[in-house]
């Protein structure tokens, strides 16, 4: 009995120790990651909250760089319009994780153009509304479909003020390994969570930026570059106005 | 007798027409896996044999909700390690006729639907 008491005291201490260790020093931990870019091999926690800011002003008319980076990172350029479909149709439904989006102040005149993808919120109506739990919030803020789970009943997308999810409506004959890919499942941006996983800091979509209009990074993180660049410009969070705290906000729109 | 006979040449025309539309071109070669050429894979052969699927269903909840990818247990580790050559060096599907996946779950009548979704050739690296 003392036995099992002892050892229960012993794990207690160790815990303490790690999550000591883990505390005192989240911004070395995350440069090593990216030094020696090794998977992941610990569980994902809140130290981190991945987000992103977009400056409408310097995202060009007519630039798909990072739609088309996007697409090829995860695979989006593999899937094929299904014989016979209706052309106009498939350009509507086919899988998109960011849409260029364009919007015109009637007063001014003014467009602005601005990717619009999954805006990772910290409470997410996908997540809210979805039946099974396949729709889920990682610990570090990514919002992400768990594709076992997912039964496509296309109730997230409803639900997603941004229009950013996609349904996968045929058999997909090519597909990478780090982005399943399967007939009947809902999928979105997910930050590009195979190379955070894999010790990488940027997004495919950030590296394609010729204009540099997308700062990615770590929002807890004071002195990462997505939180300087926060605290230093005027910001907005598309529908802010449903109080969802999104991780991914705009500027200069 | 002539019922197992037609049964037969029905498994051999389904299993004819699944084989279509893959971009492999010839016969897979023996010996271009990588399993071929190691003692033993993650675990004890005995073990695999019985315990594979409770390996990566843990492993791929592990992978999804917590983001672990470097762990011992992987499809992707799997497909990585099993699957074969064609005579012209491209991949053979590891769930193709005859090949790694295939020959045991054929034998046994069980269809794993992890192929439906995951990529069954070695990705890029």
């Amino acid at each position: 009995m003392s036995k099992v008491e002892q050892q229960g005291r012993r794990e207690f201490l160790k815990g303490t120790a790690a999550t000591a260790a883990i505390s005192i020093a989240p911004g070395v931990m995350l440069h090593s990651l990216t030094a020696d870019a090794a998977p992941r091999t610990e569980a994902v926690t809140d130290k981190v909250r991945w987000g992103m800011l977009i400056d409408a002003n310097k995202c060009a008319d007519g630039c798909t760089d990072c739609v088309s980076a996007c697409d090829k990172e995860n695979g989006l350029d593999l899937v094929n319009m299904p014989e016979g479909a209706d052309e106009s149709l498939w350009e509507r439904q086919r899988p998109r994780w960011i849409r260029q989006v364009s919007l015109k102040d009637n007063l001014s005149g003014k467009i602005t153009h601005l990717p619009m993808m999954c805006q990772h919120c910290e409470k997410p109506p996908c997540v809210d509304v979805c039946p099974t739990g396949a729709s889920f919030r990682r610990a570090d803020g990514i919002v992400m479909v768990d594709r076992h789970i997912c039964i496509g009943c296309r109730y997230c997308m409803m639900a997603c003020p941004y229009k950013a999810r996609s349904f996968i409506h045929a058999e997909v004959a090519e597909k990478l390994t780090h982005t399943p890919r399967g007939k009947g499942c809902v999928e979105s941006c997910n930050l590009c969570v195979h190379r955070l996983d894999n010790g990488q800091t940027t997004t495919a979509c950030q590296d394609a930026c010729q204009h540099q209009a997308i700062v990615f990074g770590d929002l807890n993180d004071p002195e990462s570059a997505v939180s300087q660049a926060l605290k230093k410009y005027p910001s907005v969070q598309i529908r802010a106005d449903l109080k969802l705290n999104t991780g991914v906000r705009y500027s200069n729109i | 007798m002539t019922r197992i006979r037609s049964m037969l040449l029905l498994a051999m025309t389904l299993s004819g027409l699944s084989g279509l539309g893959n971009v492999y071109a010839a016969e897979a070669v023996e010996g271009s896996a990588k399993f071929e050429k190691l003692d033993q894979c993650v675990e004890p052969t005995s073990v695999m044999r019985r315990n594979h699927f409770e390996f990566i269903k843990h492993q791929r909840n592990l992978t999804v909700h917590q983001g672990i990818r470097g762990s011992k247990h992987s499809l992707a580790g799997c497909v990585d390690c099993h699957a074969r050559k064609d005579t012209e060096g491209n991949f053979v599907p590891v769930n193709a006729e005859g090949q790694f996946c295939d020959a045991c779950h054929d034998y046994a009548a069980v269809s794993p639907d992890c192929f439906s979704c995951h990529s069954t050739v070695p990705g890029e690296k």
